[in-house]
């Protein structure tokens, strides 16, 4: 039996929800139990965003999180407010692109990602949150890769259904 | 049984009305709710069924009363400073019997307060902010599963009992997502069904002149207005016993036992397991309907349970109930936090283990 | 033998709770006259909210709810939606239509609900006791204007057909008066002008109705027809105010 908590942070616009959502349906489709639970606040363009998702094999009581497994800070607030919250020798994942900063911690696992090159690399910018998502289910087995594509083929229908290669491609950056 | 499907929490409760059968929806934003008018607005005209934004909370009750006086079934939704503008119309719902189903996906107080999930609104809910002797039940749920299939229930139990029926939930519960399974479309009552199913409704009386109705809450003569009043508590007894539900574990041999309903419960679950893993035994009664609140459930702690804690999101606002549950058997005390903030269950835990020791 | 004239069957037989001189009577009677001979009885729904309109569901042989204080046009709304088919009134005072009520009203004209609003304008809250109405006139004495309202600590009355016929959603809008028989049958045609174009379905309809409160307004009632021509009509001019283009 195992719990995954997970705890996705940053600005809005670069995908944070959309991340945890994933993870979330991904493992419904696992028939697990899920909860994601987003920040929301008055609707302001490039606020701060932020989501938590548990993933268990029983029911998830508590959707709310006091510490997580891996935590992801796209942004250096998010970094800096979120860092205590990684559970004593889990993971956390930093947006490098934009951070250049690194948590203070050392009893920690630091899991470093230059999503904006490595998404441009593949060929679109915009795929970023989809390297990070990828660097999260590696790092954390908390879903399979494949559940997560076959979630992309369910949110990514009709006109949007031209983005599933893309963000397939940059989600499976890792497996190489 | 249908598929699982990802969805928020508003989103999913607002389907559930439609499922339900609640064919008219009257509502004004507010946040944390303001997925379930979108969602009603979008989904409503193509299903056969009506969205109309009202003017103001006031007038999106008093819509609803129209409607629900008119036969229909009605579904409508806001949040705490909405649900106390709506309160006159309650008053008026109770007493001149009209179903509705009413949605308070709660937040901080009082005044404008903040937007952060809270449970200060029990009193508002339990107790009522309307004028007069009346009474609603209100049901919390603690996960969007249980909150789609209340939804879904209010309906008949709106009809059965001819009073509006509350549901409770939290801008958490509002916000997240679960995985949920949608129940089967119940058919929308059409005017045929509510000639042959609601004699008091009013839809013209037709050729016949006389079944003529009139729903009213008027009564000048004190005695008239006095035994309708009693004809409602007669009702509202037997409500007490068909309506309350809870659920429970733990209480056969608890040292602690939490009180705690809606998000809250869960969290506490997950503090129950904590203490669990230090030694503590712990137990919970989590209220589902909170009018009538499950006093009974109370009968069942161990004469050995040292305390009972109730674990709220307000300055302690159900534990007046739960004092009358506990009759005085045990010590009662408040674990809380207020203005949106939802404490961790590792805080529950240790403010528990606090409380513990100095008893 | 043929009968000249028969009680209408739009009113319950049932005495009113008006007081001597009270032209509320009147509207009722001219509202459910038009009803009954438009053969609507039975399809029809009155909505009648708080103030000496309350009671009209007890007098009006029509299915009909009460309303609280300045809700009807909301709840009436509720209706419409539930039943397309059905004929719907509110019957409204002015205390309760233009002070409490003002943004159900307003909000319901501008919707274009397709219901008929009959409001009866005298100048005064009648079941409280005679207590400064929005529409009291200037100089008009009440129990909280003892001295005569006076613009500025009560502002101007509020003249609700001029207002309303400013929103597009308002398809008709009549004022008329009660104190003289010729008055009474030109009232009546705008009740059935309202209730025709209320089948159109085409927006909202709304008909004035300058009434008396000789009890509150301490006059007599034959004095209290007069003070309708004398003071409240030049404030409040008779007419129509909006109606659909082809009418005019």
């Amino acid at each position: 039996m195992s719990t995954h908590k997970l705890f996705f942070a940053g600005s809005g616009g670069q995908g944070i929800l959309l991340m945890g959502q994933m993870i979330t349906y991904a493992a419904m489709l696992e028939d697990k139990s899920a909860t994601f639970l987003p920040s929301y606040g008055p609707e302001m363009r490039g606020g701060t965003a932020n989501c938590t998702v548990v993933v268990s094999d029983k029911p998830v009581s508590c959707p709310l999180i006091y510490e997580a497994d891996a935590v992801v800070a796209m942004n250096l607030p998010s970094l800096l407010k979120f860092e205590s919250r990684v559970k004593p020798g889990d993971a956390m994942l930093l947006n490098t692109s934009i951070l250049d900063q690194r948590p203070t911690r050392t009893d920690i696992n630091v899991c470093e990602v230059a999503v904006n090159e490595i998404a441009m690399e593949l060929g679109n910018i915009r795929t970023a949150n989809m390297v990070m998502l990828g660097a999260v289910v590696r790092t954390t087995g908390v879903v399979s890769q494949e559940s997560i594509e076959k979630v992309m083929h369910k949110i990514f229908t009709g006109k949007k259904a031209e983005l599933i290669g893309l963000n397939t491609k940059a989600f499976e950056y890792w497996k190489k | 049984m249908s598929e699982k499907v990802l969805m928020k929490g508003n989103e999913a409760f607002a389907e559930a009305a439609i499922r339900g059968g609640c064919r008219f929806y009257f509502g004004y934003p507010i946040t944390p709710q303001s997925e379930i008018p979108e969602y009603m607005s979008r989904e409503l005209p193509k299903r056969g069924g009506t969205f109309l934004q009202a003017e103001s909370e006031l007038g999106a009750i008093n819509a609803a009363y129209g409607a629900g006086a008119a036969g229909g079934n009605v579904f409508i939704s806001s949040s705490s400073p909405g649900i106390a503008l709506m309160q006159e119309g309650v008053s008026f719902l109770c007493s001149a019997e009209v179903p509705v189903v009413m949605l308070n996906v709660s937040r901080g107080g009082p005044g404008i307060g903040g937007i952060q999930p809270g449970q200060a609104d029990y009193y508002q809910v339990t107790r009522g902010g309307g004028n007069g002797d009346y009474r609603v039940p209100v049901f919390a749920p603690s996960s969007i599963q249980e909150g789609v299939d209340l939804i879904y229930e209010a309906p008949v139990l709106a009809d059965e009992w001819r009073n509006p029926i509350m549901l409770l939930a939290d801008g958490m519960l509002g916000q997240m997502m679960e995985p949920v399974v949608l129940p089967e479309q119940r058919p929308f009552a059409e005017s045929a069904d509510i000639r042959a199913k609601k004699p008091w409704a009013l839809k013209g009386y037709g050729d016949s002149d006389k079944n003529k109705a009139v729903v009213k809450s008027l009564r000048m003569q004190p005695d008239d207005l006095e035994a309708h009043v009693e004809k409602l508590f007669a009702k509202y007894r037997e409500a007490e016993k068909a309506l309350v539900r809870w659920e429970s574990e733990g209480l056969e041999d608890a040292d602690v036992v939490f009180v705690a309903f809606g998000t809250v419960a869960r969290l506490t679950k997950e503090a129950i397991e904590i203490l669990a893993s230090q030694g503590v035994k712990a137990g919970l009664i989590r209220p589902i309907s909170l009018w009538p609140f499950p006093y009974q459930a109370f009968d069942e702690i161990s004469p050995k349970t040292k305390v009972v804690i109730s674990t709220e999101l307000s300055m302690g606002q159900m534990i007046e109930d739960v004092k009358v549950g506990v009759n005085g058997r045990y010590p009662v005390e408040l674990i809380h936090r207020t203005g949106g903030i939802v404490p961790t269950s590792l805080e529950v835990a240790e403010k528990a283990r606090e409380i513990l020791a100095k008893i | 033998m043929k009968p000249v004239f028969e009680y209408t069957k739009g009113m319950c037989r049932v005495d009113t709770n008006y007081c001597p001189g009270c032209t509320h009577g009147i509207a009722l009677r001219l509202i459910m006259e038009v009803l009954d001979e438009m053969g609507r009885l039975g399809d029809t729904i009155a909505v009648a909210p708080i103030g000496c309109a309350v009671l009209a569901h007890q007098f009006m042989n029509v299915d009909g709810c009460e309303a609280a204080h300045g809700r009807a046009p909301a709840v009436a709304s509720g209706i419409r939606r539930v039943h397309p088919d059905k004929t719907v009134l509110t019957y409204q005072g002015d205390g309760d239509l233009a002070s409490i009520g003002m943004c159900e009203i307003m909000h319901a004209a501008a919707r274009g609900e397709k219901f008929s609003t009959f409001f009866i304008n005298n100048g005064i809250y009648g079941m409280t006791g005679g207590q400064m109405a929005p529409t009291t006139l200037i100089g008009q004495r009440s129990t909280t204007s003892q001295d005569g309202r006076t613009r500025e600590q009560a502002g101007m009355p509020l003249k609700m057909c001029e207002i309303l016929s400013g929103l597009d959603g308002t398809v008709y809008a009549e004022r008329v008066a009660l104190n003289s028989p010729a008055h009474v049958r030109a009232a009546k045609k705008a009740v059935r002008r309202a209730f025709e174009l209320q089948d159109q379905r085409i927006g909202f309809t709304f008909v004035e109705f300058l009434s008396t409160c000789p009890t509150n307004w301490g006059l007599t009632p034959a004095d209290a027809m007069k003070w309708v021509d004398e003071k409240v009509i030049p404030y409040y001019p008779l007419g129509v105010y909006k109606q659909p283009e082809e009418a005019k």
